[in-house]
């Protein structure tokens, strides 16, 4: 929000001058180690899971009571089964989770990937060559904020056909309701940018317009991007696993924390550790997102030295 | 007379993109190849049957006379089919739904009042609370007090709403037993039981959003107590509770006035996570029936509906500006 009018044309941009400040931020580093971790996970989920034997698809209703709930402490946890058990089908919780890290990640950022190439290539071209162009982007962008972005995602599932694979179906709707905030705050820095002596000397030695954007401007919001897209990575995992919390987001059995969140809710009484556990995984990685981006954003703060956390 | 112009224009510009949105809405529920007659016409779908419920329900048209007698349902209602069946929908006309056999419009109206009640309820105490410990925050900048806060509003923005929701009927029903796990009474049935009922998921709303209200104020007040009027307001000798509030606070509220606007519009318009955990049957609830029953006429009415309160509570805000902020009201 406060980057939108705080293009400063001191703005220190340098990418390793802002590593270095990162580095010295010990929430930032921590939040990244954990991030690390989880995409490991997902990268090796396979290996992973492999250790104790076990895969997310598996039943084991031999692990069940009666009921259906599981057997012994903490949602039956055990050498084998180092996170339990899922209530009614036996399948391993930490393969799920494991493998859940997998779609979550995958989804959040492949929609982050799309919301800012569109993102930044609308910001860009609008706030450069303003006119016409400009005036009815702005207003497109204002009327898909006045979008009820979870309640049209939620109706849009009603309506795809089936035969459209649905995850792809997730990645393209957050990520389209994702770029005009995107667009906006990369709008505002190249509106500053357009006026700075290197982008019009670089016009008067002759640089044509995608010249000018490609070498003088792009470089400039790079910095913006990089922390734009940090995040908002966590606030699309928080939409995916939301979709899939109400049941119209990735399709079972594939793993989503979200999806095994939703059907933690009628165990939540017998079998709290059910909840507890992809619960906690998705709590983590999105504060790790956000702390770093607060980081990020920090260390990128123009008046930085004088304000300190 | 100035005021007056602004109002108006602001109202025609909110026209168009309502007009906008019912266009984009309209186009990709009711154009894309799914057939709403196809998802109206039951199991066994003879050919016979699904031309008639086309043409009762106006689908078999051409688009423009469809999309037209669609935005006049909206202002002066409409009616599906003709004599003896023929099923009137009332001014304003969101829809019908054939599955419920019952107005878009009644079905929202009947919802209404449980997410209303969570939304309005959630959003005070959000807005206490967030904007309350934003202010202290600012104003104790370093302190045990400001890192306490903002620990716990970084871990408020990352947790989930439903994963606090779940957690706080664990501990607060299932544990304790001091509050309902979830359902809903009306106001007007049982004061103390609505209380009861709302306690949990105003508490659960208000927590991750005063989070995020917490950390906006927070950085918005450093700003401002940066500037320049505010060391001009304390040479003026004016007492320090004097230039918080009236030039720090009321300065640093701006952008927090336009997001609580948006939040709070598209929170009325369904509640759709927080009515799930608690299972309250509000407007979100209904989307939910709607969208798994493949009830179209249900979502689009109801996804219209929802966008016009966002679009509303947009209009609200820019004349709240005029309110707040004084450079806004030297302009109108």
């Amino acid at each position: 929000m406060t980057a939108i009018g705080s293009a400063r044309s001191d703005a220190p941009t340098g990418l390793r001058r802002v590593a270095g400040r990162l580095r010295a931020d010990r929430w930032a580093t921590t939040g990244l180690v954990v991030i690390g971790l989880f995409v490991l996970a997902a990268v090796f989920a396979g290996p992973l899971t492999a250790i104790s034997g076990q895969n997310p698809y598996t039943y084991h209703l031999d692990r069940l009571d009666d009921s259906g709930s599981p057997l012994g402490f903490g949602g039956g946890i055990s050498p084998t089964h180092w996170f339990g058990v899922e209530p009614l089908t036996g399948r391993d919780l930490f393969a799920i989770v494991v493998f859940g890290s997998r779609t979550s990640l995958l989804v959040s950022v492949s929609a982050t990937v799309l919301a800012v190439v569109v993102g930044v290539l609308v910001g860009i071209t609008t706030g450069f060559f303003g006119g016409w162009y400009d005036r009815t982007l702005s207003r497109v962008i204002d009327v898909l904020f006045g979008f009820p972005s979870l309640v049209f995602m939620i109706s849009l599932t009603a309506i795809v056909p089936t035969s459209f694979p649905k995850p792809l179906l997730i990645i393209l709707v957050i990520g389209f309701f994702g770029w005009p905030s995107i667009a906006r705050v990369v709008r505002g820095q190249t509106l500053s940018l357009r006026e700075r002596n290197f982008v019009v000397a670089s016009n008067a030695m002759g640089g044509g317009p995608w010249h000018i954007i490609a070498h003088q401007v792009l470089p400039n919001v790079s910095a913006t991007i990089i922390v734009f897209a940090t995040i908002s990575i966590p606030s699309m995992i928080g939409v995916e696993a939301a979709l899939s919390f109400l049941g119209v987001g990735v399709p079972p059995p594939t793993p989503s924390w979200g999806r095994t969140i939703g059907d933690a809710v009628t165990w939540v009484q017998t079998d709290p550790s059910y909840l507890v556990f992809p619960g906690a995984a998705l709590f983590l990685v999105t504060l790790a997102f956000n702390v770093v981006g607060d980081g990020l954003r920090d260390a990128l703060d123009p008046r930085r030295g004088v304000v300190s956390r | 007379m100035r005021t007056a112009g602004f109002v108006a224009y602001r109202i025609a510009g909110m026209l168009v993109v309502l007009l906008a949105i019912a266009a984009i809405t309209y186009a990709i529920f009711y154009l894309l190849p799914t057939n709403p007659a196809q998802l109206s016409c039951g199991k066994p779908c003879t050919p016979e049957n699904l031309a008639r419920v086309e043409r009762f329900m106006g689908y078999d048209l051409p688009w423009y006379q469809q999309f037209w007698d669609f935005l006049r349902g909206i202002v002066a209602g409409r009616t599906y089919g003709s004599g003896a069946g023929a099923v009137t929908c009332a001014t304003p006309c969101f829809g019908y739904s054939f599955q419920l056999n019952t107005t878009v419009t009644d079905l929202i109206v009947s919802r209404f009042p449980v997410t209303a009640s969570i939304a309005v309820g959630a959003a005070a105490v959000w807005l206490v609370v967030g904007v309350g410990s934003g202010v202290a925050s600012a104003l104790t900048r370093g302190s045990a007090i400001d890192r306490g806060i903002m620990t716990i509003a970084i871990a408020g923005v990352s947790a989930p709403s439903y994963l606090v929701g779940l957690l706080a009927i664990l501990f607060f029903s299932f544990t304790l037993h001091l509050l309902p796990s979830g359902g809903y009474v009306a106001f007007g049935d049982d004061p103390l039981q609505w209380l009861g009922h709302l306690a949990l998921p105003w508490f659960t709303l208000a927590f991750i959003s005063g989070a995020v209200y917490a950390r906006l104020t927070r950085g918005q007040m450093l700003e401002v107590m940066g500037e320049d009027y505010i060391r001009t307001a304390r040479a003026k000798g004016l007492t320090e509770r004097r230039v918080v509030v009236r030039h720090g606070l009321r300065n640093a509220l701006i952008p927090v006035v336009t997001i609580f606007g948006l939040d709070l519009g598209g929170l009325l318009g369904g509640a759709v996570i927080t009515e799930k955990v608690f299972s309250m049957q509000g407007l979100g609830a209904l989307l939910i029936d709607a969208v798994h029953t493949l009830d179209l006429q249900v979502v689009v009415g109801f996804t219209l509906f929802a966008a016009f309160l966002i679009v509303l509570a947009n209009f609200a805000v820019d004349l709240v500006y005029g309110l707040v902020d004084p450079r806004v009201k030297a302009r109108v």
